[in-house]
């Protein structure tokens, strides 16, 4: 399969893509980790006249804590997280998620703000953004903007981001002390997207009630789902089994599945329901509910 | 547009089309056929190049997106008329039926080998998730694999008597 005609151009800096992009607007796209957007190109499900590859831009490669977050630079691969030890240290969520997607080849080169950007519903980290409540990073040349995640995925293979912007980073809030997140997915197969998946973020007092809580929802619906009135009923609670199976009950309610050759709707709504009980335990475990000290499990 | 790509230690030149796949670029253009074109949508690993020593898809990158860069394909593996030892680890290992994953399994056993030289079984099923053999023979495969890391460890020091 061969893409499209189409103009390429891999500005060296974000000034000067930015100016491509004002200057193309809806006929152009952004070329980053391309393992979304070459396979689009190759089925002709895309045929943008102007690709804008953003991967000689070295600062968009930034991955670090600075501000009260991690920052993860638009250029920042799937691989980079398994090997960054902040991130191994103190957002286990982030390396499930970028765990279970696609294929470690695939990772080499799919960036995490593509991965979100492309605003795939049965994409992976979408949902993970939603339960951790990351920000994206916006920039155009009329200026800098920052939008929460849950205002960012508007349908499907559609965000809030103008045709002139760029998705420079993802900022996600660094964890406080007795917190956990996990993301659990059920996969017909290494690779596939999910049948669903559910990534939930808890922080816990001192006293082991729940003080926050974020669940995000993957392939269930036209976009990523985040599930408030199933997180909210967490907070001030102990995260016991009848807090967990409450909080899985609302998660499978706030699902909007549909039927396809990955399962029913009936079928993946309970799924939803098992997989959020699922992901809060780990969660929980991991922010050190059960006694221990807060180890990745 | 040109490219300028080292490709198994050789700088190599081309006039592309910017929406040349670089698996295209290496075995139409480059002749190197070893680099093989299996489901053509990223999922068979067949085409596994390294780009700048990481294993990808060579069906799912741009030829221009590898210009300045380094590719090594199966043909750069052998060095001097002499198998490189995850090649000779297939061979002793009957690490491949048909052959056709062979060089993608390969490229990729030895980007792990090189990150991480004493993988277990599950790191190298791990490592080799992205890269399908329609023979099934993944257990001599994570063998010849094993075989190799063995060949490339450091002899151990001689004990003293």
């Amino acid at each position: 399969m061969i893409p499209p005609r189409f103009d390429y151009h891999a500005p060296a800096s974000l000034d000067e893509a930015l100016s491509l992009l004002a200057q193309y607007g809806d006929d152009a796209r952004v070329l980053s980790g391309g393992q979304s957007l070459i396979p689009l190109l190759k089925l002709r499900l895309a045929s943008p006249r102007v690709l804008v590859d953003i991967n000689r831009i070295a600062p968009l490669a930034r991955l670090e804590e600075a501000d009260g977050s991690l920052v993860i630079g638009a250029l920042v691969r799937e691989a980079d997280l398994e090997t960054a030890a902040a991130v191994r240290a103190r957002y286990p969520i982030l390396l499930d998620t970028a765990g279970v997607i696609a294929d470690p080849l695939v990772r080499n080169l799919a960036t995490v703000c593509g991965n979100v950007a492309h605003a795939d519903p049965a994409n992976d980290h979408p949902a993970t953004m939603l339960a951790v409540g990351a920000e994206a990073v916006v920039v155009s040349r009329r200026g800098t903007r920052r939008i929460r995640a849950a205002d960012l995925f508007t349908g499907p293979f559609t965000t809030a981001l103008a045709p002139d912007e760029i998705l420079a980073e993802m900022r996600v809030p660094t964890p406080p002390a007795l917190s956990g997140g996990a993301y659990v997915k059920l996969e017909r197969k290494v690779g596939d997207f999910a049948i669903a998946a559910v990534a939930a973020q808890v922080t816990l007092g001192a006293d082991g009630t729940c003080q926050r809580a974020g669940i995000g929802l993957t392939n269930v619906g036209l976009t990523p789902i985040e599930a408030r009135q199933a997180a909210s009923s967490l907070i001030g609670r102990r995260l016991d089994d009848a807090a967990v199976a409450e909080a899985a009950r609302l998660a499978a309610d706030a699902a909007e599945p549909t039927a396809d050759h990955r399962g029913s709707v009936e079928y993946r709504r309970d799924l939803v329901r098992v997989l959020t009980a699922r992901a809060l335990r780990r969660a929980a475990a991991r922010a050190g509910a059960d006694g221990t000290t807060a180890q990745a499990a | 547009m040109q490219v300028r790509v080292t490709i198994n230690g050789e700088a190599r030149e081309a006039d592309v089309e910017p929406r040349l796949l670089l698996v295209h670029l290496v075995r139409e253009v480059f002749r190197l056929t070893g680099t093989h074109i299996g489901c053509d949508t990223s999922h068979c690993g067949a085409c596994t190049v390294l780009l700048d020593g990481r294993p990808v898809k060579s069906c799912t990158v741009l030829a221009v997106q590898a210009d300045g860069r380094s590719v090594t394909t199966v043909e750069g593996l052998e060095q001097g008329g002499a198998l490189h030892p995850v090649q000779q680890g297939f061979r002793e290992a009957h690490g491949l039926q048909c052959g056709f994953c062979t060089p993608g399994m390969m490229l990729t056993a030895c980007a792990l080998l090189d990150a991480n030289p004493d993988p277990s079984e599950d790191d190298i099923r791990r490592a080799i998730s992205g890269n399908l053999c329609r023979c099934t023979g993944y257990v001599n495969i994570v063998r010849a694999v094993q075989h190799a890391a063995a060949a490339m460890r450091p002899a151990p020091k001689p004990q003293a008597a």
